[in-house]
């Protein structure tokens, strides 16, 4: 599924729930379906930095694409990683550094990227996009 | 309290239930008319100038001062020094005070339950001179280890900075005793008011403490300034902290002489609306029946309590018998931060997190708590929407 469709699904899903009482169970049900997170990944390295619960990231890169393994030890929090890794995990780092976090508004989460750094998705975002960028200069590099 | 025009909002489309007083109070009407009419009217420099509105706003500046010291029992306006908040206030203390007299070798104590504010600036002064610090303990239930703070104070350290409430546990330190106890052993004290003064009488003679400190905003004033209270001889033998306009008297560029304290300590020009939002606020919190006040913060403490109790798996942290309306909780397998987010979208504002209190989270083995605070306009029915939106949460999150 393209980055859009993707986004435009969970738009769709979340305007069918206009309580935020089922907002939030879905939020928490898109966590359980997260991968479980390699444990030797769990550590201070992969931890994203601003969080106030523990989030992890650990990304990789087949020199197409990047594959993220992310998990937090909240779990609205983690429904809310599971969301962007539906979005952002498998993608090249061209389609990851195009797709701006504008889809959290349209889903009524842009609340959760202030600078409150009550559950650290901001951070979440920019560790996901400076990886990206990172794995694309890599990437450029391996092509020539 | 209809005089607060923001609890009457409402947040996510919910009454607007506001717990998070520990972290700073709403404002009342008087306050923000009191910053208005000061904006309006008779905006000027202070100390400066000989125009109508230049010592219209110095009166006013200094009449705040007054305020200020009747306030919290000083004997005079010249040991109120006004700074950006209690941070600064503790942060003047250890540049000026704590450079001068911490020297190598020398002991700062504190106590395990000091904010972030009264631990950093302690350490980075240790660090720069070689000074260590001694921590005094907190027993299992929120209480200070008497019998440690008692062997910490005779062993001679030069300063006990210590919390008079903490902000995390509620505990009301029994700060008379201690100033007494530090005194005896020739230890000056610096008292952060931070959390006490909008829930405890305060009166710094009779306390007995050499430094006081507080910040206007948890006095439903507002943000960006506070108060540092010394006594006359300390302040005095205090060098200047930073240098800049007012704190002067004579300056070339071969000699500058000082200006006398509180002067010495307020460079450039201060938060003058600030001070006057601060007066409007101490006059405001005056005229309320404080002993019903203090009362009425009890009953919700215990409120709070007997509905946490109810709780599957939850457990207080800090259980002191003397304390405040701040309540700090667990609950086993939740996270407090998924608490915060779910009550929030319920209307109900509490505090998730550390608290900066990092030493003290280490000290009861969590990351984290959940922290109800309440204030002078926190109703019964506050807390019930509390409970009954903990409860709500805790369905969605086990």
């Amino acid at each position: 599924m393209t980055i859009d469709t993707t986004i435009a699904e969970m738009i769709d899903l979340f305007a069918m729930l206009p309580d935020w009482e089922e907002r939030y169970a879905q939020i928490i049900a898109y966590g359980k379906d997260l991968a479980p997170y390699p444990e030797e990944f769990r550590n201070e390295t992969f931890r994203v930095k601003g969080c106030q619960s523990n989030v992890w990231l650990h990304p990789t890169f087949d020199g197409q694409r990047v594959h993220f393994d992310a998990d937090s030890d909240a779990v609205i929090v983690r429904g809310l990683t599971a969301m962007l890794m539906r979005v952002y995990d498998h993608r090249t780092p061209d389609e990851i550094l195009a797709t701006k976090p504008d889809f959290l508004a349209a889903l009524g989460l842009d609340q959760h990227l202030s600078q409150n750094r009550t559950n650290g998705l901001a951070s979440m975002v920019k560790q996901i996009m400076m990886y990206a960028f990172a794995f694309r200069s890599l990437g450029s590099k391996v092509n020539t | 309290m209809s005089e607060f025009p923001i609890l009457q909002r409402s947040v996510h489309g919910k009454p607007l239930v506001y717990l998070d007083n520990a972290a700073t109070t709403q404002k009342p009407r008087a306050v923000i008319d009191a910053i208005a009419e000061y904006y309006e009217h008779s905006n000027a420099n202070v100390h400066r100038g000989g125009h109508a509105l230049g010592t219209e706003a110095t009166d006013l500046f200094e009449a705040a001062r007054q305020t200020v010291a009747d306030f919290i029992g000083a004997p005079s306006a010249s040991t109120i020094v006004f700074t950006s908040g209690a941070t600064g206030s503790i942060n003047l203390v250890a540049a000026s005070w704590g450079r001068t007299n911490i020297h190598q070798g020398d002991v700062v104590a504190l106590t395990s339950m000091e904010h972030h504010a009264n631990i950093v600036p302690w350490y980075m002064l240790c660090e720069e001179v070689g000074a260590t610090l001694e921590v005094v303990r907190v027993l299992d239930d929120g209480t200070l280890d008497m019998d440690h703070l008692r062997s910490v104070l005779a062993s001679g350290p030069k300063l006990l900075a210590i919390t008079h409430v903490s902000n995390t546990l509620g505990t009301i330190n029994p700060i008379d005793e201690i100033c007494a106890m530090a005194r005896e052993n020739g230890v000056v004290t610096l008292v952060d008011g931070a959390q006490s003064v909008q829930h405890q009488p305060v009166d710094v003679v009779a306390m007995g403490c050499d430094l006081f400190v507080f910040s206007a905003h948890k006095l439903f004033g507002p943000t960006g300034i506070g108060v540092l209270y010394g006594r006359d001889e300390i302040l005095a033998s205090m060098p200047p902290y930073q240098g800049g306009g007012s704190m002067i008297s004579t300056v070339s560029f071969e000699r500058i002489t000082y200006n006398d304290v509180p002067m010495r300590f307020e460079a450039g020009t201060p938060h003058i609306a600030g001070a006057v939002g601060m007066a409007a606020a101490i006059r405001w919190f005056s005229a309320l029946d404080r002993d019903m006040l203090q009362q009425q913060d009890v009953e919700h403490t215990a409120q709070i309590c007997a509905a946490l109790s109810e709780v599957t798996g939850a457990r207080i942290i800090g259980t002191a018998p003397e304390r405040v309306g701040i309540v700090s909780f667990v609950v086993d397998g939740v996270h407090a931060s998924d608490i915060g987010t779910l009550l929030d979208t319920m209307g109900v504002a509490i505090r998730v997190g550390h608290h900066c209190t990092q030493p003290l989270m280490q000290r009861f083995g969590v990351t984290s708590t959940a922290r109800v605070s309440t204030s002078v306009y926190t109703t019964s029915h506050d807390i019930n929407v509390f409970t009954r939106s903990l409860h709500k949460a805790l369905s969605m999150l086990r």
